[in-house]
């Protein structure tokens, strides 16, 4: 059941659905990536939960005009205008007030959320019955959806997708630099508007999928997969794009074989679990790689501080310090150097004797600036260079046994 | 309305909501201060997976194991938020939009998937709260108040609001110094041996509790509106904290107030005969009071900002 969902074979409107959903995905990756560059990842909770009024008002006006309060276009609409609103309200009370962004953001949803429930609330009283269907907009819900819906989130994903793209230059340009931006002639306020923009588009389009509370996560889990793996913008937003497509698809896919499993949270949780696997195993910037560096890192200390302190006569009691050097074969237990631990501990020295004379010499100075203690001297200065400082110290002495 | 209506049916949902809007907004005032107010956004979000586990795991739905089930939810999320921010290197905005989505998610998932037909579970409820069905039906007017039969038949959830705004009082008045001082100036509250990390966990953790009471009695959605708000208002007011505390005092008990008044009798007005949410309309009115004090409030501007 479960193969069959994923591979698109559970009927038509739920590979529609499917479809729909993972393009979607994608698009809500790509935007989510300009959203947090320009860290305002949290601007798309304000433009989601701004939706409420509208979707209950275009209802109302719906019914008021006789038509059937539930068609989809006109919910979407009423939604995109509503949340447009919040937008430009979020806008002005952090650029013309002394309020942050935060507060402006969290003023925003609630004022817009309530008044949106006092609408549903209406609405229940109006045409009891009728109306059961806009509660599915607050969780989303995919179950028993239409042949025409379907249809408008699948080309709304793929509408927004294909805006995304085409704007991913400038959008990636401002996210980084604006004024460089400005000063290159783009319109950084039009951008903006347009990151804006499309983040409303794919909440709009995916209300009825996951539903204005957990639309958020698809615009803000995927980037922040995406940034653990890769410095590099058009990466950056391809892998983001490809995260948010593989979980809303398999969201969308789970879901459809059970009643229970509503699409809304199996997406974002899908999100999560890739997610924390990145966390976890992302090259570079994962927890595992830099529990590794971290420890090999230790290591070389360890390593040199041993050294140093064999070519000295000096005793060591650091314990790690001592399995390491005995596990190198360089050190007894009792902490005696062997004669390839001597040769070792007096090349060490010799080093450390080097990098003093390099340090204080202004001749040296952009090798001195890479003296971070654990660098080989071979590996910044050349083979006559390191003679040249040879013949100023001295020829080696026996180390004192 | 004479008293033989008013006090059993409108008393003490007014009560309710005036205490639990003004728990939420003295916290608040800190929380818009410190640029954390979206803190109460992440937190009444949670709660409804704390609630979720804690019915699962009792069995049963009692205030008790569910209330601390929320408390525990929303610390949780709070070392969450702050564990993947650090660990991860994310910027904060983000890694709270991605904690709250998940274990909301997480609770909506539990909840669809666990045989809760037989109780009254619901997400819808979780964000409305019911507001309109806290009456005392002992109540047969004024004379009730003085009544001990009457009175011992009170609803549970008045106390529990009044007992969090006690304690929200007290954590301002006994940590005021700290608090104000770590909020206006860390480095200068950190000289003098304030602990501003330990100060703003305490901080996060009593605003969590006067968002678990409040939401228990009134829904998230006056939670997140009052935790920003009346502060958000009240900043537009006066550029003195101890003002900034009291406009928002005040907002919040007029948003709540006028917010029950307007969902309870307004419709009658305009010809319909049926309430609409109150929950809703308290925050409705909350925005209108914010946005009239950043129309026309005094302290609107940004200091040094250029006059437009």
């Amino acid at each position: 059941m479960l193969w069959d969902a994923l591979t698109l074979q559970l009927g038509y409107n739920a590979t529609l659905v499917t479809i729909g959903a993972a393009l979607l995905g994608v698009s809500a990756g790509v935007t989510g990536t300009f959203l947090y560059l320009r860290k305002r990842a949290l601007v798309s909770d304000a433009i989601s939960h701004a939706t409420l009024p509208g979707v209950a008002l275009a209802f109302i006006v719906m019914v008021v005009l006789g038509a059937d309060g539930r068609s989809l276009p006109g919910l979407l609409l009423g939604a995109a205008v509503s949340s447009w609103i919040g937008l430009l309200c979020v806008n002005w009370l952090t650029a013309r007030t002394r309020l942050a962004e935060d507060a402006a953001i969290g003023a925003v949803l609630s004022v817009f959320f309530g008044f949106g429930i006092v609408l549903l609330t209406v609405i229940q009283t109006m045409t009891a019955g009728r109306a059961a269907g806009l509660e599915g907009f607050l969780l989303g819900s995919t179950a028993g959806m239409l042949f025409n819906d379907a249809v408008v989130i699948a080309v709304g994903g793929a509408v927004t997708l294909a805006l995304v793209v085409a704007l991913r230059r400038p959008m990636g340009l401002v996210a980084f630099d604006p004024e460089f931006a400005a000063s290159s002639g783009v319109n950084v306020r039009r951008i903006d508007l347009a990151i804006m923009g499309l983040a409303l588009a794919v909440t709009v389009v995916g209300l009825k999928v996951v539903g204005l509370v957990l639309i958020v996560a698809m615009l803000i889990i995927p980037p922040v997969t995406a940034r653990f793996w890769t410095d590099r913008t058009d990466k950056m937003a391809m892998i983001s794009g490809i995260c948010g497509g593989a979980a809303a698809w398999v969201g969308a896919a789970v879901s459809a074989t059970a009643p229970s499993l509503p699409t809304g949270p199996i997406i974002v949780l899908t999100s999560f679990a890739l997610f924390a696997l990145s966390l976890l195993l992302a090259p570079n910037r994962g927890l595992l790689a830099v529990g590794v560096r971290h420890r090999r890192f230790q290591r070389r200390v360890h390593m040199r501080q041993g050294l140093l302190a064999l070519a000295q006569g000096q005793p060591i009691f650091e314990r790690f310090t001592l399995t390491l050097l005995r596990r190198a074969g360089l050190a007894h237990a009792d902490g005696v150097a062997t004669d390839d631990g001597k040769a070792r501990a007096a090349k060490a020295l010799r080093d450390e004797t080097r990098w003093q004379v390099v340090r204080a010499d202004q001749a040296f100075e952009s090798a001195a600036a890479l003296y971070d203690g654990l660098r080989d001297i071979e590996t910044v200065l050349t083979n006559d260079q390191i003679a040249e400082i040879d013949r100023r110290i001295g020829s080696p002495k026996g180390v004192a046994t | 309305m004479s008293g033989a209506e008013f006090v059993p049916l409108s008393l003490t949902p007014l009560l309710i909501g005036m205490f639990a809007a003004v728990a939420c907004a003295l916290p608040g005032n800190f929380l818009v201060l410190r640029r954390q107010a979206l803190i109460g956004d992440a937190i009444s979000h949670v709660v409804l997976p704390g609630i979720v586990v804690a019915f699962l795991v009792t069995g049963v739905v009692a205030a008790a194991p569910m209330l601390l089930g929320a408390a525990v939810a929303a610390i949780l999320s709070v070392v969450m938020i702050e564990a993947i921010r650090r660990l991860g290197g994310i910027e904060p905005g983000a890694a709270m939009g991605l904690t709250f989505t998940t274990l909301f998610a997480a609770g909506v998932l539990l909840l669809e998937q666990s045989d809760t037909s037989g109780v009254h579970l619901d997400v819808e409820h979780a964000l409305y709260g019911n507001l309109e069905s806290l009456i005392w039906l002992d109540a047969i007017g004024w004379q009730s108040l003085v009544d001990a039969s009457a009175l011992a038949e009170l609803p549970v959830e008045l106390f529990r609001v009044a007992a969090a705004l006690v304690g929200v009082c007290a954590f301002l008045w006994v940590f005021w110094r700290p608090l104000v001082l770590s909020t206006f100036d860390e480095g200068f509250a950190r000289t003098l041996g304030v602990r501003t990390g330990s100060v703003g966990l305490a901080l996060v953790i009593v605003a969590a509790v006067a968002a678990v009471a409040a939401f228990d009695a009134v829904g998230s959605i006056i939670v997140i509106a009052m935790f920003i708000c009346p502060p958000a208002a009240a900043r537009l007011m006066t550029n003195r904290l101890n003002m900034q505390l009291g406009w928002s005092v005040v907002f919040a008990v007029l948003s709540a107030v006028l917010g029950y008044v307007f969902a309870g009798f307004g419709p009658l007005w305009f010809g319909f005969d049926n309430a609409v949410s109150a929950a809703g309309m308290i925050a409705t009115v909350s925005g209108v009071i914010l946005g009239l004090s950043a129309l026309f409030g005094p302290c609107r501007k940004r200091l040094g900002a250029p006059v437009v």
